[in-house]
């Protein structure tokens, strides 16, 4: 486990988080190297990009004492480097070795945590693997760079890298430009990512060269000299870019300075796997001459950079030629690295500690409200009152907007979290010899920073199951005429104030006689209640616990943990799960969860006396109550609404709290607030409706932990305090709680 | 009070430094200084009119603009010449910290190394006049 000796926590805690971030990013790279490779369009930036960040792993690990992760690192980085200096073929292999690697890196995390076992066994097992595909070949040593005329000043600050790109982009046949831009360092981020964006189709930039201003008391701008290569032409660069005072020079090409070209020499197809960055085809390299140049455009200022002689400073290990240059990268894709610059990583407790303040304050505002009425009716301070009210409305405005600004900075997309899904699924695919492709939508759909923290392990579940129980061998699949491979599709999308996600498979689907008989068996059900049951009461009878319906628990979804448990967990984050399915054609269990956790909008109800909340995401509407419009099907009250049918669960009865009057009482009036979790409805009996408010919802404490049916307490402002409804769980409990009552339903949604 | 600048990408690898080079103790050895961070070449050249430095701490292997052009940089800026530069960095290949060194910068620290080390080298460069 790593020594931090001294080191403060939060150097601890930087270590692991920015850990993290490299790791969660490499996977993601991996991913896209990934597809890249199967389409033979490999960008070397993502090359260098998973190189550097290894290489920063290493760094930080080696000042943290975390040895096991700079050990591995260490022989991470050089087979990287072997990469992305051409001496190593990306084959499956190193994909897959690419793929353990990060994996193990989150073993060796939370290992350093001390939340995991040591896997050092697991760290030489891969190392070994490392050793048997890294067998780097010796490359031929050749000084291709005397064929330009090249600054020796700008040669000799190339890193080795940089100098093995411009080498391969020369062997390929591009022409090299060097562009002079200045920039005002104000807008240097914005300015320098809009040029990459810009040159990336045209070719590839080497390196940037801060280029010591003439004069050095201009303290506003920064000027670069850019040497690039590319097979466009200056002018086209030139216009391309668009940049104001641009200037474009062609290096020079020197007449009979060097060897031609070798991209002809050496046939990109010898292999017949992708070499990185290989352009689908290239033009033919052009024996070098100075007839190829635009004589027009040669530079005056050239000899300004010293180029008079050029001083052949051959690399110690030049590389072999496999690496070419890219041609039409997939443009700025990769180029995102200063952008994370600009961000700020904040602890989410702080960002709670100021949604707890604005919960304060949208409760100071409420009873401001509040006076500002009484001051309004009353006949002496009217005036004051419709000031106040005023002023009420401004602040409640801005109120409103800090409140989004806040619960902004909570959102986080889903994409790491469906990366994470699809690198799992992934292993289990080609663990199991049972292809699959997982299809993501809505991956930059939005939800609260600590929902995704809580939903990367159920929707893996989700994912394995469905992989499981869902996608049938390849034999199978074929003999129903299904092609080889399955598809499992992860849908993300945002619907009112909650994030609706989807597992969807093209598998076999589920058979609710299957299920029911498995459920009898297993003695969930007894034989009687299985007889009214549909196929929607039967599909949810796999979130019950101890529920499998293959006989033989494999060690994918049955690691001890359930459906239930997922749905458990999702229940948590104020969210449900629901099934549909088909058999022979696929299985959809979709998740619906709130947007956020933090500050959620109610309507305050009354029952009996008391004031209640219902968080306003789950109410659907709200009517006057008509008895006469309700019928009774085996005990239980049904109000038939537009041709549905509702279950109506009188809210007093349930709380056992004293209702003003009788219901049955017809002079007075009820309210039926229908509250939706999903797609199942329930119709909530109450006395009176007070109003909307936004609320902080609060926990009820450890003594009150064990009550069911509220998710906690929130002051309204005027010394009173409200239970906040939990609307699933309640939904939950009145809808399946008493398996015969619900069965009788038959289906509470449908007509 | 005099300023070191920090060039790196990796943010906890500047936390290091920073705790290094801000320790009470060397601090008071080496007469004080506030510390900067640039987190990438491009930021480092932005900072460099807040000079002038009393040390400049840089990685190499950093996108765009890389550790060796900052240290070409520094030695041919008029304000920044006289500057000490440190290179800190694991890169394995030894060619590109040779590189950093006959560009100019004074001392290469290989990657992992100690608060100590540190500290001893950049009180080595500081010039211990003012403290």
């Amino acid at each position: 486990m790593a020594d931090f000796g001294s080191e403060s926590s939060e150097k601890k805690e930087e270590f692991f988080s920015e850990a993290q971030e490299i790791v969660d990013g490499l996977g993601k790279f991996l991913l896209d190297l990934e597809g890249a490779v199967a389409a033979s369009r490999v960008d070397p930036d993502v090359i260098n990009e998973m190189f550097r960040a290894v290489h920063t792993l290493k760094g930080i690990a080696g000042l943290f004492g975390a040895t096991r992760m700079s050990g591995m690192s260490h022989e991470l980085e050089n087979m990287l480097d072997d990469v992305r200096m051409g001496r190593l073929d990306l084959t499956s292999n190193v994909i897959d070795l690419l793929f353990k690697a990060v994996d193990l890196y989150t073993h060796i995390l939370l290992f350093e945590r001390g939340e995991a076992p040591d896997p050092q066994q697991e760290i030489a097992k891969l190392l070994a693997s490392f050793a048997a595909v890294t067998q780097p070949e010796e490359a031929p040593t050749s000084n291709i760079f005397t064929q330009f005329d090249l600054d020796p000043g700008m040669f000799g600050v190339l890193t080795e890298y940089e100098e093995h790109r411009l080498k391969s982009n020369i062997e390929s046949g591009l022409a090299l430009f060097r562009l002079r831009v200045r920039f005002n360092l104000t807008v240097l981020d914005t300015a320098l990512e809009d040029l990459k964006k810009k040159a990336k189709p045209l070719g590839e930039i080497i390196t940037y060269l801060p280029a010591p201003s003439t004069d050095e008391s201009d303290f506003e701008n920064l000027e670069l000299d850019i040497l690039m290569a590319s097979k466009s032409d200056a002018a086209t660069i030139d216009t391309t870019l668009s940049v104001e005072g641009l200037v474009v020079n062609p290096v020079k090409r020197r007449s009979g300075g060097g060897p031609p070209p070798k991209a002809a020499a050496a046939p990109v197809s010898k292999s017949p796997l992708p070499k990185i960055g290989a352009p689908p085809s290239l033009p033919p390299p052009t024996i070098a001459g100075p007839a190829r140049l635009p004589q027009d455009l040669a530079p005056e200022s050239h000899a300004a950079h010293g180029a008079k002689s050029v001083r052949p400073a051959a690399p110690a290990h030049a590389a072999r030629t496999s690496v070419a240059p890219q041609a039409q990268g997939q443009a700025g894709q990769f180029v995102g690295k200063s952008a994370a610059q600009t961000t700020v990583r904040v602890d989410i407790r702080k960002l709670d500690r100021l949604m707890t303040i604005l919960g304060e304050l949208a409760i100071v505002r409420s009873a401001v409200g509040r006076l500002a009425e009484r001051l309004r009716g009353s006949v002496e301070h009217r005036e004051l009152g419709t000031d106040l009210h005023r002023l009420h409305r401004t602040f409640e405005r801005q109120l409103g907007q800090m409140q989004n600004g806040i619960l902004e900075v909570r959102m986080v997309q889903l994409g790491p979290v469906f990366d994470k899904l699809q690198r799992g699924l992934r292993a289990i695919s080609r663990e199991y010899s049972r292809p699959v492709n997982l299809v993501i939508t809505g991956q930059e759909t939005e939800i609260d920073k600590l929902i995704v923290e809580e939903l990367s392990d159920p929707l893996m579940h989700m994912v394995r199951n469905a992989f499981d129980h869902g996608i049938e061998i390849v034999e199978d699949r074929l003999k129903v005429g299904k092609p080889e491979v399955g598809t499992i599709a992860l849908n993300a999308f945002q619907k009112g104030n909650h994030v609706v996600i989807e597992v969807e498979d093209d598998g076999r689907g589920m058979d609710p006689k299957l299920i029911i008989a498995s459920a009898i068996r297993k003695g969930v059900i007894t034989e009687d209640e299985s007889r009214e049951m549909s196929a929607r009461d039967a599909y949810r009878l796999v979130f019950m616990p101890g529920f499998s319906t293959k006989t033989v628990v494999t060690d994918l979804s049955g690691r001890g943990v359930g459906l239930d448990v997922v749905k458990t967990n999702i229940a948590k984050l104020g969210g449900i799960v629901d099934v549909t399915s088909e058999v022979g054609i696929g299985t959809k269990m979709t998740i619906t969860l709130p947007v956020t956790l933090a500050i959620i909008n109610v309507l305050i109800v009354e029952i009996g006396g008391r004031s209640f909340a219902i968080p306003l995401a789950s109410v659907e509407e709200a009517f006057v109550y008509d008895p006469s419009l309700t019928r009774n099907v085996e005990g239980r009250e049904v109000l038939s609404l537009r041709g549905q049918s509702l279950p109506i669960c009188h809210l007093s009865s349930l709380f056992q709290v004293d209702a003003f009057d009788d219901a049955s009482d017809s002079t007075r009036k009820f309210y039926v607030v229908t509250v939706a979790v999903g797609i199942r409805r329930l119709g909530l009996l109450v006395d009176r409706l007070e109003g909307q408010q936004d609320i902080v919802i609060k926990p009820l404490g450890r003594s009150l932990k064990s009550v069911h049916g509220f998710a906690g307490a929130a002051e309204l402002g005027d010394q009173r305090v409200a239970l906040v409804l939990d609307v699933a769980a309640i939904v939950e409990e009145v809808l399946a709680g008493d398996q015969s009552r619900f069965l009788a339903m038959a289906g509470e949604g449908r007509a | 009070m005099r300023r070191v600048l920090i060039v790196e990408d990796s943010n906890a690898v500047r936390t290091f430094v920073r705790g290094a080079l801000e320790d009470e103790d060397f601090q008071r050895a080496v007469g004080g200084f506030d510390v900067l961070e640039a987190a990438s070449g491009f930021e480092a050249m932005a900072l460099m009119p807040r000079g002038p430095f009393a040390c400049i701490v840089t990685d190499i292997n950093m996108g765009d603009i890389n550790g060796l052009e900052i240290v070409n940089f520094v030695r041919k800026s008029e304000h920044h010449r006289e500057t000490p530069v440190v290179i800190i960095s694991t890169q394995s290949s030894s060619r590109d910290i040779e590189r950093g060194l006959s560009l100019g910068a004074n001392a290469y620290l290989p990657k992992p190394f100690s608060a100590v080390a540190l500290q001893d080298v950049v009180r080595q460069l500081v010039a211990p006049g003012e403290g």
